[in-house]
């Protein structure tokens, strides 16, 4: 999907060496990666970290890159398996019993708030501090959840572009997308519902 | 059906349904079941305001600060192409 809005990259000239081509990607993909990080890492300095490691991954690799998928799924799935080993190193520098991801089977994701915040204006709900809060919310997403959330619904690459990025099924990039957003739904509306009562009070 | 196990299924197909790639005849069947469900017309319209409001903060150009960019280029031995 993003292969639309950038300039058409030669993989040839790439895989032969040239400099101006590897410039030309950089300068491509270098803002949707490092937005890409910085969503699942919340953190400037841990994103660019990534950001880094992805290009010089892609250049040591390029020779072996098979066309099987898109050069932007490629670079995705360096920098989607850079941020998790960045996360998985945290994790373990924190914590010594459990190295591997959160995992989110078998939790319930049955509907609990029933507010319903769309009549709030758009300025309210796209407001400074509301952009803030839903930056947040993406943080309290498992790591497993929030990658298919940020690919899907972030960068906009398809279900099936999702699932060559993060190596899994088509079924279980949608269950997870699905169980991202209504987790999403549910702490917008803990948000939204309070801003909703600030207004009614304020009448 | 009974109405929560058509909350149940409505939930399942919700994703589905807020992008536009379920079946014309499970988007009837959603439609009928949440004008007699006030808890899932809530969820619907609020799940769909969701995931707006996070294309819309996306939709934004991606860019790369510029001290960032500099670093990046400088660490893949590419300074020259430092503006």
């Amino acid at each position: 999907m993003i292969e639309k809005i950038t300039p058409e990259i030669l993989v040839e000239a790439l895989k032969s060496g040239d400099r101006n081509e590897f410039a030309r990607l950089v300068d491509a993909y270098s803002g949707p990666i490092y937005r890409m990080a910085l969503k699942m890492l919340g953190d400037q300095q841990d994103a660019e970290d990534v950001l880094q490691n992805t290009f010089l991954n892609a250049f040591k690799h390029i020779r072996s890159f098979e066309e099987r998928s898109s050069l932007a799924t490629w670079l995705y799935r360096i920098a989607a398996n850079e941020a998790l080993m960045m996360i998985r190193k945290q994790r373990h520098e924190t914590t010594l019993t459990d190295t591997s991801l959160e995992d989110d089977e078998g939790e319930d994701y049955s509907p609990l708030q029933f507010v319903d915040w769309c009549c709030l204006p758009e300025e309210e709900l796209l407001s400074s501090e509301a952009r803030s809060h839903l930056d947040q919310a993406i943080q309290h997403l498992t790591e497993k959840l929030r990658i298919v959330f940020i690919l899907r619904d972030l960068e906009g690459l398809s279900i099936e572009e999702t699932s060559q990025v993060l190596n899994l099924s088509q079924t279980a990039v949608k269950t997870r997308l699905l169980r991202a957003r209504l987790n999403l739904r549910e702490q917008l509306s803990c948000y939204y519902g309070e801003r909703l009562r600030d207004r009614s009070k304020a009448k | 059906m009974t109405k929560s196990m058509e909350c149940k299924f409505l939930l399942e197909a919700l994703s589905d349904y807020v992008d536009g790639t379920l079946s014309e005849e499970l988007c009837e069947k959603i439609q009928r079941h949440i004008t007699e469900c006030q808890n899932c017309h809530i969820v619907v319209d609020t799940l769909r305001k969701t995931v707006y409001l996070y294309h819309a903060t996306a939709s934004e150009p991606a860019n790369v600060p510029p001290n960032v960019r500099d670093r990046l280029f400088r660490s893949l031995n590419l300074e020259d192409y430092v503006e």
